[in-house]
């Protein structure tokens, strides 16, 4: 006759030792103090499962890292320099249908592009350019309109800044940088 | 078989819980590795994202060797 487990405070119908019963009697225990000790385990079960789920989500980037293609940007004319008044803005697509991007004249030497998608849920950015900045109406997040670098609200990530060219009084695309600060 | 635990129900009680906070820690790191990832990613910056699967995978790791002891202390 083997010595009965102390902890065991109930004895299961067959009388056997828990470690002996079922395993549906094991994780369903009657004892209340058995039953905390259980909830606690599958607790630290989910924990661990919610850790591999961390390690399928940083595979899952490493793939896209490796596998994703950089686009290959060609040099697009965006806008005649004197078309474009200091102050004033155009929106462009770059580098291809529906990937929208604004032009920006700062000053009479200064004209900068950037993605017209909020890096926080890609909600179209609008230049305030009396303000300074590019501002997203759906959290109201806010960018630096010389820099594209985030000012208030929600955004982590600077705008993606477009590369520009002046070639003979014409604006060129010629490509997209991403940044993360 | 003899019916004695090496452990006290007490005792694995407690050691369950120095583990549960371990595991939470290793946790939240895990998280904050892979928001840290992904705002990389995004930004353009793919060096990163192997580095930072590598350390995922041995905090996972860890997580599994602690649930594993769990489960030997319960014999």
């Amino acid at each position: 006759m083997s010595a009965r487990d102390p902890d065991e405070l109930t004895i299961p119908p067959d009388g056997r030792p828990t470690a002996q019963q079922p395993r549906w009697r094991r994780d369903f225990p009657i004892d209340v103090p058995q039953d905390q000790y259980v909830a606690r385990r599958e607790f630290s079960k989910f924990l661990v499962l919610t850790s591999f789920a961390f390690v399928v989500g940083q595979i899952w980037i490493l793939a896209k890292s490796l596998l994703g293609r950089r686009p290959a940007f060609t040099g697009t004319p965006v806008a005649r320099i004197d078309e474009l008044a200091v102050g004033s803005f155009r929106q462009f697509e770059y580098p291809g249908p529906g990937e929208p991007k604004l032009l920006v004249r700062l000053s009479e030497h200064e004209v900068v592009a950037f993605d017209q998608r909020c890096t926080h849920l890609s909600c179209p950015v609008h230049p305030q350019v009396e303000r300074g900045l590019f501002h997203c109406p759906c959290h109201k997040g806010s960018f630096d309109l010389a820099t594209g670098r985030p000012l208030s609200g929600p955004p982590r990530r600077p705008l993606p800044r477009v590369d520009l060219e002046l070639r003979d009084g014409v604006v060129w695309a010629v490509g997209v940088t991403e940044r993360t600060s | 078989m003899n019916g004695q635990r090496r452990f006290s129900r007490e005792q694995r009680l407690r050691i369950l819980a120095a583990i549960i906070s371990i595991v939470i820690l290793i946790v939240v790191l895990q998280l904050w590795l892979l928001t840290a990832t992904m705002n990389a990613y995004l930004g353009g910056d793919r060096g990163v994202a192997l580095p930072a699967a590598a350390a995922s995978l041995v905090c996972f790791l860890l997580n599994l060797g602690l649930l594993r002891y769990v489960y030997r202390i319960e014999r």
